[in-house]
């Protein structure tokens, strides 16, 4: 197992070089850069931004900027944003990075305990008015587009109940302690469920069929033929069983909802990773596109090998050698 | 049966036979499809939809890109049912415009994703070997970022882009699960004893993957197809919402939605942004539901339904 691990980390330094020299190689063909691009003022003379240029190293052949960029990445230094001047990568990923994870969690949250109970009701009581509605459910909740639901809630649950802030992730920077956590909690809740709609609705469904699955297996009859109570046929041996694809599934959550929270903060205007990812898109901030486009690959991968170890750990039938 | 064929040809009357329904693949498929009723309403909803924004011109006499500075914002009228936008553009003929380009743009990538999917993945499926290696590792690299992000980065670098560039975009990016899915259903075709003898009769690779491969893989590619079609159309409305799609004055639903962004609008002309969300939705379940109904249909084990 540890073997296993280990070969499958090995294999993220390759895939990693590729990517970054993937974007990279992008940036560079792309027509302008960050200097000329957008500060222009008729009044500066050309020479200042040559001097600029050769400064941040954009004069270099692209390895010989590469190659820099890698070496310094391996020291843990990104380097310094193009357009917040002065300001280290890493540090502007830093104090984004929390609320990002804390959307994550919080969505992961929802995600689990509404669709996971809905689903196994549904499936102990097929085609019933409850099992209609979650149906129902789950096909809105698969076709309506993250950022109109996202809309639709901030003007219901914004504008016209005033229940609950439209966006930032704290109202007042004085709170702390608890009224702190409220106030925070409060703030994820609609682009927590935003984002969480579409992972509720498919795991509702996923959920669903795999118990409807074990239900129907031969060992459940036996459970039952020996007279098992209906209750811990349910959930000794059924939901056991019926969960192994979902953890599975929890680990490629990583990469959806690290995408997803591109558009949702968006929406919410939400001070995340996301949020930072559109400004930087927008003002060409190419050491915050690469370092960003670098640890999304890399939670990607890691959350892909979490999914193949989970598996052998829910399912011992599984095994890595 | 037979002694009434019989009785046809002695008297030499012809006797419409009828050919043997239910036979063709083609055809228990397409019983199957009729008889899921959510796939069948889904057809006709979406043939309604084609049909408005195709008609366009006919159903209002507004242009989708004319601005009109005395009618920023309006509240809907008798003349704009659904008002105008922040530039004076009327709503409604922004919506049946919109149409088209988001379905234009969902359909087009989805072509363009197959014709890419289908022949990387038929040749790493059919050859095997090194170039099966190269092309599924090449996949496996595009899969390590998430879709939306790398897309985000692409249209950030070229800047200016239009229908044709963003639906290359949008190929290029995605082309890896169906690849992936082909050449799985290739694989297992390979070792079939029916390829075995195609070959034996001398059939050429080409003919081989055309008139063999492709016909029996064709479940999962229109499956696939149709679910990719209803993606493709929610992440063109995405990116146009953010700012990072198909550029103003250009209509599609998404730019509609953006208008939004801002809390003005967002608050006081709900009918200026609701309906292109309701008319996302409606399509992407529309499609969803036919996606759902071929699956169905194409599934061999479905006939419990």
């Amino acid at each position: 197992m540890y073997k296993y691990i280990i070969r499958r980390l090995l294999i993220f330094i390759p895939m990693l070089f590729v990517l970054t020299i993937f974007v990279f190689g992008l940036i560079q063909a792309a027509p302008g850069d960050p200097i000329t691009g957008k500060n222009f003022d008729p009044n500066i003379d050309p020479e200042v931004f040559e001097r600029q240029k050769e400064a941040l190293g954009l004069n270099d052949p692209i390895h010989v900027q590469y190659w820099n960029w890698v070496t310094k990445v391996m020291q843990g230094d990104f380097g310094e944003s193009y357009i917040f001047k002065g300001r280290d990568v890493s540090e502007l990923i830093g104090e984004r990075i929390g609320n990002t994870f804390y959307l994550g969690i919080f969505t992961l949250f929802i995600t689990i305990i509404v669709s996971i109970p809905i689903g196994i009701y549904s499936a102990k009581k097929p085609y019933s008015i409850l099992d209609y509605g979650a149906t129902t459910f789950g096909f809105f909740g698969l076709a309506v587009p993250n950022f109109f639901f996202g809309l639709v809630a901030i003007y219901v649950f914004s504008i016209k109940l005033g229940w609950l802030p439209s966006q930032g992730s704290v109202s007042s920077p004085g709170l702390t302690g608890i009224e702190l956590f409220l106030d925070k909690l409060q703030h994820l809740i609609l682009p927590g469920l935003t984002l969480g709609l579409a992972g509720t609705a498919s795991y509702m469904r996923f959920m669903r069929s795999e118990v409807l699955d074990v239900l129907a297996s031969d060992y459940i009859r036996t459970a039952r033929a020996k007279g098992m109570t209906n209750r811990s046929v349910l959930y000794k041996h059924t939901l056991r069983n019926a969960m192994i694809p979902i953890i599975t599934l929890l680990g490629f959550e990583v990469g959806i909802l690290l995408s997803g929270a591109v558009i949702t903060e968006g929406v919410f205007q939400y001070p995340g990773i996301g949020t930072l990812f559109l400004s930087s898109i927008g003002n060409r901030d190419y050491p915050v596109i690469m370092a960003i486009n670098l640890m999304l690959g890399f939670f990607i991968l890691l959350g892909n090998l979490l999914a193949d170890i989970f598996y052998s750990i829910v399912d011992p039938r599984i095994r890595y050698d | 049966m037979e002694l009434k064929q019989q009785e046809a040809m002695d008297t030499n009357i012809e006797v419409p036979i009828k050919p043997d329904k239910g036979n063709s693949p083609f055809r228990i498929a397409l019983k199957r499809f009729l008889k899921n009723k959510l796939a069948v309403i889904g057809v006709f909803v979406l043939l309604g939809i084609i049909l408005a924004v195709t008609f366009a011109p006919l159903l209002t006499e507004h242009s989708p890109t004319k601005s009109n500075l005395l009618l920023i914002e309006r509240p809907p009228s008798e003349d704009h049912p659904l008002g105008n936008d922040s530039s004076g553009r009327d709503n409604l003929s922004r919506l049946l415009y919109g149409g088209r380009i988001s379905l234009i743009v969902g359909f087009s990538a989805m072509i363009f994703t197959l014709i890419i999917g289908v022949t990387l993945g038929s040749i790493a499926g059919y050859y095997g070997g090194k170039i099966d290696a190269i092309i599924m590792r090449a996949a496996d690299m595009m899969l390590v970022l998430p879709f939306l992000v790398l897309c985000l980065t692409i249209v950030a670098i070229l800047e200016r882009v239009n229908v044709g560039i963003f639906v290359a975009i949008i190929a290029i990016t995605s082309w890896p699960n169906l690849t992936r899915i082909i050449r799985g259903t290739y694989l297992s075709l390979r070792e079939q004893e029916f390829v075995l003898g195609a070959k034996a009769i001398g059939a050429s690779d080409f003919r081989i993957i055309f008139k063999h491969f492709i016909p029996n893989a064709i479940g999962p590619i229109v499956v696939n197809a149709t679910l990719m079609m209803a993606t493709y159309i929610i992440i063109e409305s995405g990116l146009s919402f953010i700012g990072f799609g198909i550029p103003q004055p250009t209509p599609t639903w998404g730019n509609m939605i953006s208008e939004a962004q801002s809390l003005r609008i967002l608050r006081n002309s709900p009918e200026a942004w609701i309906p292109p969300g309701l008319a996302i939705l409606t399509t992407v379940l529309c499609i969803n539901f036919i996606g759902d109904g071929l699956r169905d249909a194409f599934d061999p084990k479905s006939n419990r339904r």
